[in-house]
């Protein structure tokens, strides 16, 4: 899931200076889940501008904000509000596609932290960074990449201290975590053999995937 | 050829010291500290911004090291530099005749005095020996593309923590390190020679075959190794020590004696150093004095070192 945070309510009135009427956008995803673009925070955003002198012509609460051609049919519903402006209450994805969709300026309410996982209701935990190249085979489930702070790919740094983090002492080593499921699993070889160093050649971004091509 | 490598390969013992660039542009105390330990010492580390805290580069005090006789040891992180920019200094060093390195992971610019710094760790110390050791083998660069007039060969070495839990994952990664070309290790600070030794048991038993330079750290005062215990992962100064280091404190006071922190600091590192040479528990050390530089040469005298 896409982990978003709402953005401090100060950023988001200074990007709406000068706007009198907005549409919200919603998304009915990862947002809703996150607490920052369901139909309560909708509801909540709507009051909120209100009280401060823009007022909502309109509300979208989507499927999903990410999908273009969803989203081209759903933001129909705002072709006559009158709208000055859109707020996107999801990931940037979502503001993205929107924008995609409209000729008014998108402006987002929330930050998009990571990729996440929902430990339970409103508690997620960053799992992976996405970095195209997956080594969980060889970790033991437990990824370097995004729970070790350097992303070290051959084992850990010098900075850790029982089993902690140097950059943020709440977490764990993710190496230690690496080492002890292993060790679990029966499979310390693994963290014998080299990982051959693969660059970062192929994770040049914006990245795209079209299943639609024809294989060569 | 490297001074390091002369010494570590004649069975000389070897001594390295280590020095950090200022935080400045003002390099006379560091060029001063170098005249003191000039013929001293077979090398001189120039530390990659430690504690991930902003310096003038290593590469700019090797160079000035190299020119007034002192062999520097290049340290390189991979905090601050992508694979291109480290080879490119690596090129640079080695037109200035500096050709021993140490590579490092580093330390997470999180922990350092500019925060908002961007982390890159493109390559870690694995991967830089390894980039290195390739470019030496086939004369080319970090993409494959020859050099001109090839590559530079190099001393590389890298650093171990032997106080470290679980043990499996630091013989690990130093079995990686030597694979990758590490021809040298230097440890963490060392305060007790039994962990030490238990610490190279391991590595024996684990068939890696390196010079390990102990690492020797001069204490200044019971606080600092308090300190260190505390913030500096994988030092361990024994309670013993530091009830030593506190009770030189208060009888200086009652003397009214000022540095007896500080010499028996310096007494304990010589007696360490004495006893590693003694015992051939190490074919050298490497001494962090961290801003103590000058002290070095009275510590080696005192540990019976020419």
């Amino acid at each position: 899931m896409i982990i978003t945070q709402k953005k401090p309510a100060d950023e988001l009135l200074a990007m709406l200076e000068g706007v009198r009427k907005v549409a919200v956008v919603g998304c009915g995803q990862c947002a809703s889940a996150c607490q920052t673009g369901g139909e309560k925070e909708i509801a909540e955003m709507k009051a909120f501008l209100e009280e401060h002198g823009v007022e909502v012509v309109g509300t979208v609460l989507p499927d999903e904000c990410c999908h273009k051609l969803l989203m081209k049919r759903e933001l129909k519903a705002l072709k006559d509000s009158g709208a000055e402006a859109i707020v996107g209450m999801s990931c940037g994805d979502g503001v993205q596609t929107v924008a995609d969709n409209v000729q008014l300026p998108v402006y987002p309410a929330n930050n998009t932290l990571f990729l996440g996982q929902v430990e339970r209701v409103g508690m997620f935990n960053e799992y992976c960074r996405m970095c195209g190249d997956c080594v969980l085979g060889s970790t033991g489930g437990v990824c370097p990449i995004t729970k070790c702070a350097k992303s070290l790919v051959n084992g850990p740094c010098g900075g850790q201290k029982n089993g902690k983090c140097e950059v943020n002492p709440e977490n764990d080593c993710a190496w230690i975590l690496i080492y002890k499921r292993l060790e679990v699993l029966g499979q310390l070889d693994k963290l014998t053999q080299r990982r051959p160093d693969k660059g970062y050649e192929a994770v040049a971004y914006p990245r795209h995937i079209n299943l639609r091509e024809k294989k060569a | 050829m490297s001074e390091l490598q002369k010494a570590l390969e004649s069975g000389i013992f070897a001594v390295t010291a280590e020095m950090a660039p200022p935080k400045g542009f003002g390099f006379s105390e560091q060029l001063e500290a170098a005249q003191l330990l000039r013929g001293k010492v077979h090398a001189v580390n120039v530390t990659d911004m430690q504690s991930a805290c902003l310096k003038a580069s290593s590469l700019g005090l090797c160079a000035h090291l190299r020119q007034a006789g002192v062999e520097p040891i290049l340290q390189i992180t991979g905090r601050d530099r992508n694979r291109m920019a480290i080879m490119a200094d690596v090129l640079s060093a080695a037109s200035f005749g500096i050709d021993t390195v140490l590579a490092l992971t580093g330390d997470h610019p999180a922990v350092g005095d500019c925060k908002q710094a961007k982390p890159v760790y493109d390559l870690d110390s694995v991967g830089i020996l390894h980039m290195l050791s390739e470019m030496e083998a086939t004369g080319a660069d970090c993409g494959g593309n020859p050099l001109s007039g090839g590559a530079p060969q190099l001393f590389k070495g890298a650093a171990v923590t032997p106080v470290y839990e679980p043990l499996f994952l630091q013989i690990n990664k130093l079995r990686q390190k030597v694979e990758a070309g590490a021809r040298y290790i230097q440890t963490q600070g060392i305060f007790d020679l039994d962990s030490l030794k238990r610490f190279l048991e391991a590595v024996d038993n684990a068939g890696i075959k390196v010079p390990i330079m102990a690492g020797i750290i001069p204490l200044k005062s019971a606080g600092m190794a308090r300190f260190m215990n505390e913030n500096v992962p994988g030092i361990a100064v024994p309670d013993e020590t530091i009830a030593r280091m506190a009770a030189a404190a208060e009888e200086g006071k009652a003397k009214g004696v000022k540095g007896l922190p500080v010499k028996l600091g310096m007494e304990i590192a010589a007696e360490m150093i004495a006893a590693i040479r003694a015992e051939n528990i190490c074919p050298g050390v490497h001494v962090m004095a961290i801003g103590a530089e000058r002290n070095v040469p009275a510590i080696l005298e005192m540990a019976g070192i020419k």
